[in-house]
C-alpha cells in the first residue's frame, strides 16, 4: 500500500506542472493588454506603465513564467493587488470554511444519496425507485445559486429556522453549526443526486451478477447480501463520482458561499473579480488547481481501499 | 477433525438427503405462465450421483435454482410440487427456514469460477462466510475452518492464501475455492451446475476426481447438471434427459449409455465427439423452441425424425425394456 | 470487383432509436417544456407585455398581480418581461456556445483518433488537463480575464465544452478505426476527409446529440452562474442569471423577483436533462433506466 501511495504522489507532479502552466498560459497569454482590464480603458498611461511594473509584465513571457513557477514552488502566490497582503495569508485565513462546508456536504451527500441509489436499486420501479429517479433529475438540474436562494427563501424567510445573514464565523460552536446548516443541505442535495444515479445503477448491475447468486446460495440474509456482497462492489463508481464531484463542489462552492454570505474561497474569489485583483485571481485560480489534483489523489488512494485489484496489481 | 460436529443424525436423514416431487416451475410474462419445468420428480440418495442433462434451455439450470430456492424473484416460481432437503419441505417451509438450508443443509457450485467469487472479498473471508452465519462462529474460528477446507480441496499453501483475493487464483484453482465455500458447512446435498464446463479439459479431470472424492468422504447427495455427456460416464449414478422442461429419460448410467431410447437422447449421444468414432459429429438439427412456440404435447416433435399423430398428447414417463428403472417418454419407444 | 462503397455500419438503429424515444414520456415531455422556452424567447418582443428596460419610479417592487404577473423589480421593471427578454440572452449564449463547442471538440476529436500518433497525444494531453479544472472555474477565469461580453461569454462557455467533445470523438473514431470498414474504404482509395466525415461521423452521431443535449444544459447554466456572479453581458440588458442576481438583493423586500427567473432555469435544465436521459436510454439499451 505504501508503494501505491507513493507512486500516486510521484505520478501527480506532472499533472500538477501541466494544470499550474494552463493557469499561466490562460492568465498570461490571452490577448489583449490586462492592464486595460484591471485599470479600464480611462487609465492614464503612468499608472498603466506602472501597474505592468508591479505585475513584471515588462519582462520576456518566459522569465515570467519562471518567476510564476518559481514562486509557487516556495509557497508564495504573490500580493494582491488591491490590498498588497500576501495573498498566502488570504487564502489560509478563509480555507476552513470552505474546507468545512466541504466535508458537511460531503456527508450529507453520502448519508442520503447511498441508502436512497441501494433503496431505488433494490425496489425497482417502486415508489422509492421513482422518488429517487425523480430527485436526482431535479438534484442534477438545480443551479447552486437558484437552490441556494429558494432554500433560504423556504427556511430563513418564511419558517424563521435559519438567520438570513449566518454568521460562520462564530465563536459559539453551536451557532457556527447552525451557520453551517443551510449551505451544507444546498451543496450535500447537489452531491445526492450524483451520488444517488450512481449507486442505483452501480446496484442493479451488482445485484444481477453471479458472486450475489453465490452470496444467496450459502443462506446469508437478504441486507448482508445487498450491503457486504453487492454494495462493496458499487463503492469504487461511487468514489469517482464523489472524486469528480469534489470538482464540482469548488464551483458550487462559490455559489453557495455568495448566497449563503460565508467567508471561503468562493467569496474571495468573487471579491478579486470585483476588485479587478489580478494577482489575487490568478492565485486562487492556483488553489482550486491545486484542490482539484489533491482532490485526485485523495480519489485514486481510496480506489487503492475499496477495490483490492487496484493495490494488488 | 474439528470442533465442528458432524450434521447431528436425526429421524429425517435416513431417507434421501434429496427429494423431489412433480416439480413445476414457470415464468411469469405479464398475465401469462409458461412452464420451464414440469412436473419432475426424483429423488438422490447419499453417495449417489443424479445427472440433468441436455441444451441450454431445457429447464436443468431452472431445476437446480428451484431446489435451491434461488428463483428470480418476481420472474420464476416454483409452481406445483415439493422438494424436501434433508426432511425439511422447503416448498411449504417460510423464506427464513429455507434460508437457513441453504449453504448449510444444501450447498451449491457454480459454472463461472471466474464471477461467481466476490472480487472485493478475501477468499477466506468468502470460504468460511457460511459458518459465521449457520454455525455462529467467530471470525477467527472461520478463519481457521476456512484454512482446513482449502486444504482439503487442495490449493497450494492454503494459510498464505486465506487473504488473496479472486483475482490472484486461476480458473481451477478459483473453482476449488467454490467447493470449499459450497461444502463449508458440511451439507448433505451439493449442486454442481456445469461445474467443469468453464476449464481447461485436465484441470476438469482434476475438479471431478476432487468433487468424486469429497463426495465420498461426506456421503453426499450430488446434484450434477452438465451437458456433457463425457462427464456424466464418468462420474454420474443415474441421468435423467430433459428437454423444454419436461424429463424425456431417466435411467442408470449404464442402461443410459448401452440403450438411449429417446429420440432425444439418441441425437445428444450423436452429438458427442468420440475419439474411437469414424463418423464424426451429427448436429441435432433445429433448436429448442422458445416458450411462446413450445408445441402441445411432447415438446420435441418439432424436431423428431420418428414424429407419429399421437405424439400431439404428451406421452408419460414409461418403463422401457422391461426394466422399471429405465423409463422414457415417447410414444414410439416406450413399452407397449 | 465493382467499385461500390463497401458496406458502412448502419448508423446504428435509428429507427428504433426514434421509435423508443417516442415512447419515452420523460423525452417527450422534457422536449415540451424545451419548445415551450425557446418559442417563449423567439416570442419575447410580441408577447412581453412591457419594455423590458422601462423603468416606472412609482411601481418600485411591486407585488405580482393581474397587470404585473410577476411583479416588478427595484427600478420598477416589469420581471415578466425581463424575464422573457432574459430568454433570449440566455438560450442564444447556451445554444451558440454548446454548437461552437460541438462542430470544433469533434472535428478535432475525429482528426486526432483517426491520425493518432504524437499530435494525438499531444491533444489527449491538453485535453487531460482542461478537464481537470471545474467548468465553472474554467469559465470564470475566461470570462474575468477576456472581460465580460456577449462574445466573450460564449467564447469561455464553448471552451470549457471542446475538450469534452474531443475526448468523446476521439473514442469513438478509435473504436471505429478498428472495424474492418474503414481499411475498405482507404483500400477503394477514398480520401481520408472523406472517411472520416461521410462514413465515420455519422456513425458517432448518436452520442453525440446525447452528450450535446445535456452540455446544453450545463452551458446554460454556466451562463447563469456567471450572470449571477456578475460576469456576463453588462445591464440593463436582462439575463435569467442577471435578474436572479437583482432580486437576490433584495430578497427581503421582493422574493418573488429572485424565485419566477429562478424557475425559468430550473425548467430549462430539468427539460434539457430529462431530453438528455431520454436520449441515452434510447440509444443505449443496456443502460439501467
Amino acid at each position: 500500500m505504501l508503494r501505491f501511495v507513493i507512486k500516486r504522489l510521484l505520478l501527480a507532479i506532472p499533472t500538477l506542472w501541466a494544470v499550474l502552466t494552463t493557469v499561466f498560459v490562460l492568465v498570461r497569454v490571452v490577448p489583449g493588454d490586462p492592464t486595460i482590464i484591471i485599470l479600464g480603458d480611462q487609465a492614464s498611461e503612468a499608472s498603466r506603465m506602472e501597474l505592468r511594473q508591479r505585475l513584471g509584465l515588462g519582462k520576456s513571457i518566459l522569465s515570467q513564467y519562471f518567476d510564476f513557477m518559481g514562486q509557487i514552488l516556495h509557497g508564495d502566490l504573490g500580493r494582491s493587488l488591491a490590498t498588497n497582503r500576501p495573498i498566502v495569508d488570504d487564502v489560509l485565513a478563509v480555507l476552513p470554511y470552505t474546507i468545512e462546508l466541504t466535508i458537511a456536504s460531503l456527508i450529507v451527500g453520502t448519508v442520503i444519496g447511498i441508502p436512497l441509489g441501494v433503496l431505488a436499486a433494490e425496489r425497482r420501479d417502486g415508489p422509492a425507485d421513482w422518488f429517487a429517479r425523480i430527485f436526482s433529475l431535479a438534484g442534477v438540474s438545480f443551479p447552486a445559486f437558484v437552490s441556494g436562494i429558494l432554500l433560504l427563501m423556504v427556511f430563513s424567510v418564511q419558517l424563521r429556522w435559519f438567520p438570513v445573514i449566518s454568521s460562520a464565523n462564530a465563536a459559539d460552536p453551536l451557532e457556527r453549526l447552525r451557520a453551517l446548516v443551510l449551505p451544507s443541505v444546498n451543496l450535500g442535495l447537489l452531491m445526492v443526486a450524483y451520488v444517488t444515479r450512481v449507486t442505483r445503477s452501480g446496484m442493479l448491475k451488482a445485484l444481477g451478477e453471479d458472486y450475489v447468486r453465490t452470496a444467496r446460495s450459502k443462506g446469508l440474509p437478504y441486507r448482508i447480501v445487498v450491503w457486504r456482497h453487492a454494495f462493496r462492489n458499487v463503492l469504487v463508481p461511487i468514489v469517482t463520482v464523489v472524486g469528480l464531484y469534489l470538482g464540482v463542489l469548488i464551483g458550487n462552492a462559490v455559489l453557495t458561499e455568495i448566497v449563503f454570505n460565508r467567508p471561503g474561497i468562493g467569496k474571495l474569489i468573487v471579491t478579486a473579480l470585483n476588485q479587478r485583483d489580478y494577482t489575487l485571481l490568478q492565485g486562487l485560480m492556483v488553489v482550486s488547481a491545486f484542490a482539484i489534483v489533491v482532490a485526485n489523489i485523495l480519489t485514486d488512494l481510496t480506489y487503492g481501499l475499496v477495490d483490492p485489484r487496484v493495490k494488488t496489481q | 477433525m474439528t470442533a465442528i460436529p458432524a450434521p447431528a443424525a436425526t429421524a429425517a436423514t435416513d431417507g434421501p438427503p434429496l427429494i423431489v416431487e412433480h416439480l413445476t416451475t414457470s415464468i411469469h410474462v405479464g398475465s401469462d405462465r409458461h412452464d420451464v419445468v414440469r412436473d419432475i420428480s426424483f429423488s438422490i440418495g447419499p453417495r449417489e450421483t443424479l445427472a440433468l442433462v441436455g441444451e441450454s434451455g431445457c429447464g436443468k439450470s431452472m431445476t437446480a435454482l428451484s431446489v435451491m430456492g434461488l428463483l428470480p424473484a418476481g420472474v420464476a416460481s416454483v409452481t406445483a410440487g415439493r422438494i424436501v432437503v434433508d426432511g425439511v419441505d422447503m416448498t411449504a417451509a417460510a423464506e427464513a427456514k429455507r434460508e437457513s438450508m441453504r449453504g448449510d443443509r444444501i450447498g451449491m457450485i457454480f459454472q463461472e469460477p471466474m464471477t461467481s467469487l466476490n472480487p472485493v472479498l478475501p477468499i477466506g473471508f468468502q470460504v468460511g462466510e457460511a459458518l459465521m452465519q449457520h454455525h455462529g462462529l467467530t471470525r477467527k474460528q472461520a478463519r481457521a475452518r476456512a484454512c482446513e477446507l482449502l486444504e482439503r480441496v487442495r490449493v497450494p499453501a492454503a494459510a498464505d492464501r486465506l487473504d488473496a483475493y479472486p483475482h490472484q487464483f486461476s480458473g481451477g484453482m478459483r473453482q476449488r475455492v467454490m467447493i470449499a465455500l459450497a461444502l463449508a458447512c458440511r451439507p448433505r446435498v451439493l449442486i454442481a451446475d456445469e461445474p467443469t464446463t468453464a476449464l481447461d479439459v485436465t484441470i476438469q479431470a482434476q475438479v471431478l476426481a476432487l468433487l468424486a472424492d469429497l463426495q465420498e468422504k461426506e456421503g453426499l447427495a450430488v446434484l450434477l447438471i452438465t451437458h456433457n455427456l463425457g462427464v456424466v460416464a464418468s462420474v454420474a449414478d443415474r441421468v435423467m434427459v430433459m428437454y423444454g422442461g419436461d424429463v424425456v429419460e431417466s435411467a442408470p448410467v449404464a442402461a443410459f449409455f448401452a440403450r438411449p431410447t429417446h429420440p432425444y437422447s439418441s441425437a445428444l449421444l450423436a452429438a458427442m465427439p468420440r475419439i474411437e468414432g469414424e463418423g464424426g459429429l451429427q448436429p441435432i438439427p433445429g433448436q429448442v423452441p422458445t416458450l411462446t412456440e413450445m408445441p402441445v404435447g411432447c415438446r420435441f416433435q418439432s424436431r423428431c425424425p420418428l414424429r407419429i399423430d399421437r405424439c400431439a398428447l404428451l406421452p408419460p414417463l414409461a418403463a422401457v425394456g422391461g426394466d422399471p428403472d429405465h423409463r422414457v417418454r415417447c410414444w414410439v419407444r416406450m413399452d407397449t | 470487383m465493382t467499385a461500390a462503397a463497401p458496406p458502412a455500419p448502419q448508423p446504428r438503429r435509428r429507427l428504433s432509436v426514434l421509435g423508443k424515444a417516442l415512447r419515452n414520456v420523460g423525452l417527450v415531455l422534457g422536449a415540451v417544456i424545451v419548445v415551450a422556452m425557446i418559442a417563449a424567447a423567439l416570442g419575447a418582443p410580441w408577447i412581453a407585455p412591457y419594455d423590458p428596460d422601462a423603468q416606472d419610479v412609482l411601481l418600485v417592487l411591486g407585488t405580482p398581480d393581474s397587470v404585473h404577473w410577476f411583479g416588478t423589480d427595484a427600478f420598477g421593471r416589469d420581471v415578466l418581461s425581463r424575464v422573457l427578454w432574459g430568454a433570449r440572452v440566455s438560450l442564444y449564449v447556451g445554444f451558440v456556445a454548446t454548437a461552437a463547442g460541438v462542430v470544433i471538440g469533434t472535428v478535432i476529436g475525429v482528426i486526432s483518433g483517426y491520425y493518432g500518433g504524437i499530435v494525438d497525444r499531444l491533444v489527449v494531453a491538453a485535453t487531460d488537463v482542461l478537464l481537470s479544472f471545474p467548468q465553472l472555474i474554467m469559465g470564470l477565469l475566461l470570462v474575468a480575464v477576456l472581460g465580460a461580453s456577449l462574445t466573450n461569454l460564449i467564447i469561455a462557455i464553448a471552451v470549457t465544452a471542446v475538450p469534452a467533445f474531443i475526448r468523446m470523438a476521439r473514442g469513438s473514431t478509435l473504436a471505429m478505426r478498428e472495424r474492418d470498414f474503414v481499411d475498405a474504404c482507404r483500400s477503394l482509395g477514398f480520401s481520408d476527409f472523406r472517411i472520416m466525415f461521410v462514413h465515420v461521423l455519422p456513425n458517432i452521431l448518436d452520442e453525440l446529440v446525447v452528450m450535446a443535449s445535456l452540455w446544453l444544459a450545463s452551458a446554460i447554466r454556466t451562463e447563469s452562474t456567471l450572470a449571477f456572479i456578475g460576469l456576463s453581458v453588462p445591464p440593463p440588458t436582462a439575463t435569467w442569471g442577471g435578474i436572479v442576481r437583482e432580486g437576490f438583493d433584495n430578497l427581503l423586500d421582493g422574493p418573488w423577483l429572485a424565485l419566477f427567473p429562478s424557475l425559468a432555469i430550473l425548467a430549462v435544465m430539468i427539460g434539457l436533462n430529462m431530453i438528455g436521459d431520454g436520449l441515452r436510454d434510447a440509444s443505449d439499451p443496456r443502460a439501467p433506466q
